[in-house]
């Protein structure tokens, strides 16, 4: 099923946490909500969800076309998942998981055998078969969060919607979680959202990453788009690191940028991986800096470099172990600095 | 990580200390036999006179002083009280809890300090107010005169001074509990399409019921105990308007030690399951 929100607004006392948010999902995809925190991602999770409302007269909330903003969360039919996982402690999880189809009314009840059967088919989904008798505490983070995806799929929801699922999780168990997720959703194909502040994790699943920043939608895109090409500074800074030199640096330097080039003053963003070190040689082209640290510690090499002019900025790079090799780069070296892929942004569009 | 702190656990519920970290044995010894003189002296004691003043004219002077019928109406207001009191103020607390703890709303600062009232108001002036509201020359005194109605100085006022004077003991134990259980599971279990009442009853409830049992654990001694309200209000009506406390006064007053101390040892010992009640309910909740 496809969600569908446009112009949504949200506003607590004087906080803005949604300011004219457009969004959609298409149907069967896995989409990530990611942005620092205050950023107005889990907002637009609850009111998905219909645990918030959007600010009278803003925005409206559609699921396959079909307006859901004023019918509340129980009737959305949405599957919910919490960062850190809400069980029932005082229910087994067998019980956790039945619950959604115990408080059914009478004559939608399914009898208790079917109803045991269900459980003991998402029980084996999630992969914690035999273990419906022992209770969340007995439980690990990762089982919880399994428990707690059964729990919301028991229902049959139209959408699943999960907030920080592996926010409380350790680094490795995160890991393992989020590719079982990847694998589980190519399965089940159920129009999945989830909220994160971790890039990686979101580069890493999802289908389509939504980035947001101060209450606004920054980018939309595929991890591939949004990676290589960031639609403004913000995204450029949040999804991994970024060298920011003046437009007018590198104009005075030559051809330094791939392609075209123009004097207008502004700032261009670079990724360390795309910039290239060049040994200085008379005649050569390329931004003028010296070398002033090589970490060569992990797959590539990090060198620091100074520039000769500006001030002295420092620009990091990233090149391959066997290409510092090659290039005979020695620390305190003069070299040119030439970028493959940039961005220039105004300087007004600061953020 | 998780075995770091599994071991440091497990050094931590060893029987002895480093001999590093222990204070040597004379200082031990000197703070352990003051703690425990001043427990003598301040609670067992005292206690044990109650118990041994009580029996000084013999077991059968003890129960014929519980049998007279002044004592039987005062045991039986009491625990009529309690009844009342108990029930109300567990169901006030809990939805009073229910809604500081799991609801955003103005006013809610506001609230919070009203249920601690009772705390911070001394018994007395508690059952000044009702004297004043529901007195002969109070507030609603015609109203209730012309209607027939008497509450001060009869069993009604004595309920609501007591209803008063216990209000915030449930709501006090929840309130903490509930805000830091948080709402998570309740909105999960709205999302499972459960209506209110059933997430009340099948979520919140049962997450706090610990907490709402000790909580009416601790009401029910204060109601039983109250003295400072229910003196104002009561009009100390031998047999009528008399509470256990009030009982003790009277018959204290009347130099009736044995009598008194007869009383006030059923009153010393209802403390004692009350308080056996709640250890043994902290031992299962743990």
């Amino acid at each position: 099923m496809s969600i569908a929100a446009n112009g949504l607004r949200k506003r607590f006392g004087t906080y803005t946490a949604l300011d004219g948010v457009d969004l959609h999902v298409p149907r069967g995809k896995l989409v990530a909500l990611l942005g620092p925190s205050g950023s107005g991602k889990t907002t637009l999770l609850r009111i998905i969800a219909g645990l918030e409302l959007p600010d009278p007269g803003s925005g409206r909330i559609l699921f396959d076309g079909e307006d859901v903003t004023d019918l509340p969360t129980g009737k959305r039919r949405v599957g919910l998942v919490f960062q850190h996982y809400a069980l029932f402690r005082h229910l087994s999880v067998f019980e956790n998981i039945a619950f959604g189809l115990r408080v059914r009314r009478r004559r939608d009840r399914p009898p208790r055998a079917e109803i045991a059967d269900r459980v003991r088919k998402l029980l084996s989904l999630v992969q914690l078969d035999g273990l419906g008798g022992r209770y969340p505490h007995q439980l690990s983070g990762g089982q919880r969060q399994r428990v707690a995806l059964a729990r919301a799929l028991a229902v049959e929801p139209r959408v699943l919607l999960l907030d920080e699922p592996f926010g409380a999780l350790d680094a490795k168990v995160r890991r393992e979680l989020r590719r079982w997720l990847r694998r589980f959703h190519d399965e089940i194909h159920l129009t999945t959202v989830f909220v994160t502040h971790d890039q990686e994790e979101a580069l890493e699943i999802a289908d389509e990453v939504v980035i947001m920043n101060q209450a606004r939608v920054e980018q939309v895109g595929s991890p591939q788009q949004v990676y290589d090409q960031p639609a403004t500074p913000f995204v450029y800074r949040f999804l991994g690191s970024v060298n920011v030199l003046r437009s007018q640096a590198l104009s005075a330097a030559g051809q330094v940028i791939g392609g075209s080039q123009s004097d207008t003053a502004g700032q261009v963003y670079v990724r360390p991986h795309d910039i290239e070190v060049i040994p200085h040689d008379e005649g050569t082209v390329g931004l003028p800096a010296i070398l002033r640290a090589v970490h060569s510690a992990g797959p590539f090499a990090r060198l620091t470099l100074e520039q000769v002019q500006d001030r002295g900025e420092l620009v990091e790079a990233e090149i391959s172990r066997a290409e510092l090799a090659a290039k005979q780069l020695r620390v305190n070296d003069l070299v040119r600095l030439r970028l493959r892929r940039s961005r220039r942004f105004e300087d007004d569009y600061s953020i | 990580m998780a075995a770091a702190s599994s071991q440091t656990l497990t050094s931590r519920s060893g029987t002895s200390a480093p001999r590093a970290n222990r204070d040597p044995a004379v200082i031990r010894w000197t703070l352990c036999i003051i703690a425990l003189l001043f427990l003598a002296c301040f609670l067992f004691l005292p206690l044990a006179v109650v118990f041994v003043q009580a029996f000084s004219r013999g077991v059968g002077a003890y129960f014929s002083a519980l049998a007279t019928p002044e004592s039987k109406a005062a045991i039986k207001l009491t625990l009529l009280t309690a009844l009342i009191v108990v029930p109300a103020n567990t169901v006030f607390g809990v939805a009073a809890a229910w809604a500081v703890a799991k609801f955003r709303f103005r006013g809610k600062s506001i609230l919070i300090t009203l249920i601690d009232l009772p705390f911070a108001v001394s018994p007395v002036v508690a059952g000044l107010i009702y004297v004043l509201l529901y007195g002969r020359d109070g507030w609603f005194g015609n109203f209730l005169i012309s209607h027939g109605m008497k509450i001060i100085f009869a069993q009604p006022g004595i309920v609501l001074a007591t209803c008063f004077v216990t209000f915030p003991f449930v709501a006090r134990e929840l309130i903490p509990l509930m805000q830091t259980q948080g709402t998570d599971e309740e909105y999960a279990a709205i999302s499972l399409g459960a209506s209110g009442w059933q997430t009340f009853w099948r979520v919140t409830l049962p997450n706090v019921r610990w907490g709402l049992l000790y909580g009416a654990i601790l009401c029910n001694a204060r109601a039983m105990g109250e003295f400072g309200a229910v003196s104002v209000v009561s009009g100390h009506i031998r047999g009528v308007t008399d509470t256990m406390p009030l009982h003790i006064e009277i018959l204290y007053n009347e130099y009736n030690f044995a009598a008194a101390f007869a009383v006030a040892s059923l009153l010393a010992l209802l403390a004692l399951v009350t308080l056996v009640l709640k250890t043994a309910l902290e031992m299962t909740a743990s």
